[in-house]
C-alpha cells in the first residue's frame, strides 16, 4: 500500500515538474518565471520526501530543508534583480532583455 | 704554373664581383678596363697553363685540382674538383682566348650604352661560370657551371630589358633550355645512384667496369645527358630558342650563342664519350638528330632577312655537324670544328656588328648593300668568315674541321654513309645562304648609308679572328687530342687514298653552293623572283623562315594546353577545397550564432530539451 | 488516510495550473500558495510532519509572502494584465507543453516502476530530523547558513537604490514633511 503511495506521490511530484517546466518556458514575466521555478522546486522537495518516507529516514526530510533553504536565497536574489530590472529598463518581459544575443 | 688552375675561372669572378658591388659607379674606361682586362688576364693564364702542360705532360695526361669537400653526407662526397686534359685545354684556350676578342669589342660596341657596367659584369659572370664547366672534374660542379651559364645567357639576352619582346626572348630561351637541364639532372641522378660517384674519371670508369655495351642504365643516362645537351646546344627539338634569341647584343650572340654556351652540349658528350660508346643507339641518335638539325637550321637559313638569325640558324647547323661527328663516334672532329667554328662565327658576328652599329642597329640585309667599299675590314672579315663557315678548300679552317668530320662519317659504317650525305647536302646549303648574305649585304647598290667606321678596339679582334679563321685548321688539334698509335697512323694515310672522291664532292657541293648564290643574288636576280613566283614556293618559303614551323608547333602543343590549364586553375581549385573548408566552418558559426538569441526562455527551452534527450538517451541504451 | 492525500494531490495539480495560466500575478501567487498548503498535507500523510510544518512556514509562510510584497512593490496595474493577455495566446502553448509531455512520460517511464512493498508508513517525527542533522549532516547545516547569508547580502545590495538617487528621495521626504 505505502508502496503506491510513494509511487503516486513520486507521480504527482513528476507532474507538478512538468507543470513548472511549462510554466517557465511560456511565460514571459519575469515574476511568473520565477514563481514557475518555486513550483519545480517544491515539485524536487515532494520527490524527496516522498522518498524519505518510503525508507522510514530522516534524509528525505533533511534534503527537503536543504531545497527549502536553496529557494529561499534563490527567490530572495531573484526578486532584488527582478525590482532593478524593473527600476533599469520599465519593463518586466524577459524577452525584451535580450542584449547578450550574438 | 698548373696549379693556378683555379686562378683561371676566379679571374672572371672577381670581375663580376668589382663590377657588381660598384653598381655603376665606375666610370667607363674603368669598367672596360676591368671587363676586358680580367678575361684577358685569365687568357694570359690559359696560355701559361698550357705552355706548361705541353712542356711536361702530366701522366695519364691530365691534371686533378680539388679545391675543397662540398659535402660529405653518407655515401655521398662530392668535391670541387678542376680537372685538366687535352680536351679541358682546348676548350679553355678558345673560350678565354675568343672570350677576351669579344670583350675588347664590346668595349667600344657597347660604349654610350646606360647598361654598360651591368653588361660587363654578366658577361664576366657568364665567363667565369663557362670555365667552372669546362674545368669541373666532377659532374655537379659541371651542372653548376651548366645553370651559371644559362642564366647569365638570360641575362644578356634581356640586357635592353625595357623592350618587352627582349625579356620575352630571353625568358623562352630560358625556359627551352630548362626543359633539357632537368633531363640533364635525372642523367645525373641516375649516373650518381648506379655508379655511386659524381666525379667524373671515376665515373667513367666504373661505367666502364660495370656496364656492357647497350646495358639499359648506359642507354638511359646516355639519353638524358643528350636531352641536356640538345638543349644546351639548340638541336632538334629544343631548338627554338637560339633564334630568338638574338634579340640580345650582338657581342653577346658571338660569345653566347656562338662560340662558347651552345656548344656546352658538345664537350658535355665529348667529356662524356666513353659513355656513350657504351650505349651506341644512343650515339646512333647524337648523329641523327645533329644530322636533322644541320639541314632543317640550314633550310631555315636560306629565307631569312635578319642578318642575326641567318647566323643563329648557321650555328644551330654548324653544331649539327658536332653532333654528326660525336654520332660518328669522331669527338675529337667535333672538338676539331668547335675551335674553328667559334673562331669564324665570332668573326662573322663581330663583323657583323660592325655593319649593324654604322647603320644604327639596322638588321634587315634588304635595307643593307654595297657596303664593301665603305666598311672594307668589315667585309673582308665577313668573307673570309663565310669562306670559313662553307669550307672553302685549302685556305679557311672550316675546311679542315669539316673534312674531317666528314671523313669520319663515312668511315663509321653504313649509318656513317648516310650522315655523311645530310653533311654533304648541308655543305651546298651553307655555302648557299651564307654567300646569300655576302652577296646581299656588300654586293649591289648602296640602300642606307652607313655612318663612321669602327675603332682600333673593334678592329683589332676581327683582325685575329680573320688569321685565326684562316690558319686555324693548320693547327693538328684532333691528333692533340687524341694521341694516335703508330698502327692507327697507318691504318688513316691508308684510308686517306680511298677519300679522294668523296672529299672532292663535297667540296664541288661547297663551291657548287657559291655560285648559285653568286648567280641568284647577284648576277641574275630575276631568276630568283621567277623562282619564287612559281606555286607553292612562297609557302616553302614562309615555311623556312618561320624556322620549319616549330614555333607555331610548340605552340599548339604545349603553350596552348598549359595556358588552358593555368586559366582553368586561375582560382587554384586545389586551394577551393581548402577554402570550402573554412567556409563550411563558418557557415557552421553563423548557424550556431543564431542560436543565442539573448532571449531567456529560449535558453530555458534548450535545457529543457537537453535534458529530454538525455533522458531519451539513458532509458533507451 | 489516502483518500485525503488523493484529495491534495488533485488540489495541487490544479493549483497550480491555474498558476500557470493567470494574467494577474497577485491572482496567480495566491493559487500557489494553495497549492504548497496541498503538498504540505501530503508531506503529513507521507509521514514527514516536520517537512510538512517546515512546507507551511517558510516556502508558504515566508518565501511567498516574499512575492506578494514584490509584487505590491511594483505596484504593476491594469495594462500589465492586458500585456499578459496580450503574451498568452493559445498557440504559444503548443511547443512548451509538447516539452513538458514527453519530459513527464520519460521521467514516469524512469521513477514508477519496481518500487518494492513496504509496511504501514512510518512517521519520522522533528526529533529524529534534528538529530541527523546535528549529527551526520551538520557540514551541509553549516552550508546552508552560508548560502542564506550570501542570498542576504547580495539581496541588500541589489535592493538598494544608489546614493544619488537615496539623496533625491530624502530630499522629496523632507518636501513632503
Amino acid at each position: 500500500m505505502t508502496a503506491t503511495l510513494t509511487d503516486h506521490a513520486l507521480l504527482i511530484a513528476v507532474v507538478l515538474l512538468a507543470l513548472g517546466v511549462c510554466g517557465v518556458l511560456v511565460r514571459r514575466n519575469l515574476l511568473f518565471i520565477l514563481m514557475s521555478l518555486e513550483i519545480m522546486l517544491n515539485a524536487a522537495g515532494l520527490a524527496f520526501v516522498a522518498a524519505g518516507a518510503r525508507w522510514a529516514q530522516a534524509d528525505g526530510q533533511i534534503m527537503f530543508i536543504l531545497i527549502l533553504t536553496l529557494a529561499a536565497a534563490e527567490v530572495a536574489i531573484g526578486l532584488a534583480l527582478a525590482l532593478r530590472i524593473y527600476r533599469h529598463f520599465q519593463t518586466l518581459d524577459a524577452d525584451a532583455l535580450s542584449g547578450m544575443r550574438g | 704554373m698548373i696549379d693556378w688552375l683555379w686562378m683561371v675561372p676566379l679571374l672572371p669572378f672577381a670581375g663580376f664581383m668589382c663590377l657588381f658591388v660598384s653598381g655603376g659607379r665606375l666610370r667607363a674606361p674603368v669598367v672596360a678596363a676591368i671587363g676586358a682586362g680580367s678575361v684577358g688576364l685569365a687568357a694570359l693564364l690559359a696560355g701559361a697553363i698550357t705552355v706548361d702542360y705541353l712542356a711536361a705532360v702530366p701522366p695519364e695526361g691530365a691534371v686533378r685540382q680539388v679545391l675543397w669537400h662540398w659535402m660529405t653526407v653518407d655515401g655521398f662526397t662530392p668535391s670541387i674538383t678542376l680537372y685538366l686534359d687535352r680536351l679541358s685545354l682546348v676548350m679553355l684556350l678558345v673560350v678565354t682566348g675568343v672570350g677576351f676578342l669579344i670583350h675588347l669589342y664590346s668595349t667600344e660596341f657597347m660604349a654610350g650604352d646606360e647598361g654598360y657596367n651591368r653588361f660587363f659584369a654578366y658577361m664576366n659572370l657568364f665567363v667565369g661560370f663557362m670555365l667552372v664547366l669546362v674545368l669541373a672534374g666532377d659532374l655537379l660542379v659541371l651542372f653548376v657551371g651548366w645553370e651559371g651559364v644559362g642564366l647569365c645567357s638570360y641575362l644578356l639576352i634581356g640586357h635592353w630589358y625595357r623592350d618587352a619582346a627582349n625579356g620575352l626572348a630571353a625568358r623562352k630561351a630560358f625556359f627551352v633550355t630548362r626543359v633539357g637541364d632537368a633531363l640533364f639532372l635525372v642523367g645525373l641522378l641516375v649516373l650518381f645512384t648506379q655508379l655511386g660517384t659524381t666525379d667524373i674519371a671515376a665515373l667513367l670508369q666504373e661505367a666502364g667496369k660495370r656496364w656492357p655495351a647497350g646495358s639499359t642504365f648506359a642507354v638511359a643516362a646516355a639519353a638524358l645527358l643528350l636531352g641536356g645537351a640538345l638543349g644546351k646546344s639548340a638541336q632538334l627539338p629544343l631548338q627554338t630558342w637560339l633564334p630568338d634569341a638574338m634579340a640580345g647584343p650582338t657581342p653577346v650572340s658571338a660569345l653566347i650563342h656562338a662560340a662558347t654556351m651552345v656548344t656546352a652540349g658538345v664537350y658535355l658528350i665529348a667529356r662524356m664519350h666513353p659513355l656513350y660508346e657504351l650505349a651506341p643507339p644512343v650515339q646512333l641518335t647524337v648523329g641523327v638528330l645533329g644530322a636533322i638539325t644541320l639541314l632543317l637550321a640550314a633550310i631555315a637559313a636560306l629565307s631569312q632577312t635578319d642578318i642575326k638569325r641567318i647566323l643563329a640558324y648557321s650555328t644551330m647547323s654548324q653544331i649539327g655537324y658536332m653532333f654528326l661527328a660525336l654520332g660518328a663516334g669522331a669527338w675529337p672532329a667535333a672538338i676539331f670544328h668547335f675551335m674553328t667554328h667559334a673562331f669564324f662565327k665570332a668573326l662573322l658576328f663581330l663583323s657583323a656588328g660592325v655593319v649593324t652599329l654604322s647603320l644604327n642597329h639596322e638588321r634587315d640585309i634588304f635595307q643593307m648593300g654595297g657596303l664593301r667599299r665603305e666598311q672594307p675590314l668589315a667585309f673582308w672579315a665577313f668573307l673570309i668568315g663565310s669562306a670559313a663557315l662553307a669550307a672553302l678548300p685549302w685556305v679557311t679552317a672550316g675546311y679542315y674541321s669539316k673534312g674531317l668530320i666528314l671523313e669520319r662519317a663515312w668511315g663509321a659504317g653504313s649509318a656513317g654513309r648516310w650522315l655523311w650525305t645530310a653533311g654533304a647536302l648541308g655543305a651546298l646549303l651553307t655555302a648557299l645562304y651564307i654567300f646569300r648574305a655576302v652577296f646581299i649585304v656588300f654586293f649591289g647598290e648602296l640602300r642606307t648609308r652607313p655612318s663612321g667606321t669602327q675603332g682600333l678596339r673593334m678592329g683589332v679582334p676581327l683582325t685575329v679572328l680573320i688569321v685565326l679563321s684562316i690558319g686555324g685548321g693548320w693547327l693538328d688539334v684532333p691528333s692533340l687530342l687524341e694521341p694516335l698509335s703508330g698502327a692507327q697512323i697507318a691504318a688513316t694515310s691508308a684510308a686517306a687514298g680511298t677519300l679522294r672522291a668523296p672529299e672532292m664532292l663535297v667540296t664541288g657541293l661547297a663551291l657548287l653552293g657559291v655560285c648559285l648564290a653568286c648567280v641568284l643574288y647577284l648576277w641574275r636576280p630575276d631568276l630568283r623572283v621567277r623562282w619564287l613566283a612559281l606555286p607553292g614556293i612562297a609557302r616553302l618559303q614562309r615555311l623556312s623562315f618561320s624556322g620549319l614551323g616549330f614555333d607555331r608547333l610548340y605552340d599548339l602543343v604545349l603553350v596552348r594546353p598549359f595556358l588552358w590549364l593555368v586559366r582553368v586553375n586561375r582560382d587554384d581549385i586545389f586551394d577551393a577545397g581548402y577554402n570550402r573548408v573554412a567556409s563550411g566552418i563558418r557557415l557552421a558559426h553563423h548557424g550556431l550564432s543564431g542560436t543565442q538569441t539573448g532571449v531567456l526562455r529560449w535558453y530555458a527551452a534548450g535545457m529543457v530539451f537537453g535534458t529530454v534527450l538525455l533522458l531519451a538517451v539513458v532509458i533507451w541504451s | 488516510m489516502n483518500l485525503a492525500f488523493y484529495l491534495a494531490a488533485a488540489v495541487a495539480v490544479f493549483a497550480t495550473t491555474m498558476v500557470v495560466t493567470r494574467l494577474n500575478a497577485v491572482h496567480a501567487l495566491l493559487y500557489l500558495v494553495v497549492s504548497l498548503l496541498a503538498v504540505a498535507l501530503m508531506f503529513y500523510i507521507l509521514g514527514a510532519p516536520f517537512a510538512a510544518a517546515l512546507e507551511i512556514i517558510i516556502y508558504a509562510g515566508a518565501i511567498m509572502v516574499l512575492f506578494v510584497f514584490v509584487v505590491m512593490m511594483l505596484n504593476l496595474g491594469e495594462q500589465a494584465v492586458a500585456r499578459e493577455r496580450g503574451w498568452l495566446t493559445p498557440g504559444i502553448w503548443v511547443g512548451p507543453a509538447l516539452l513538458s509531455l514527453v519530459l513527464l512520460a520519460e521521467l514516469l517511464y524512469i521513477l514508477i516502476p519496481g518500487t518494492q512493498a513496504v509496511v504501514n508508513p512510518e512517521i519520522v517525527e522533528a526529533k529524529r530530523v534534528g538529530v541527523e542533522l546535528f549529527g551526520p549532516y551538520l557540514l551541509a547545516v553549516e552550508l546552508a547558513s552560508m548560502l542564506l547569508l550570501g542570498g542576504l547580502v547580495g539581496a541588500w545590495q541589489l535592493g538598494r537604490r544608489d546614493a544619488a538617487a537615496q539623496r533625491q528621495e530624502a530630499g522629496h521626504d523632507r518636501d513632503a514633511d
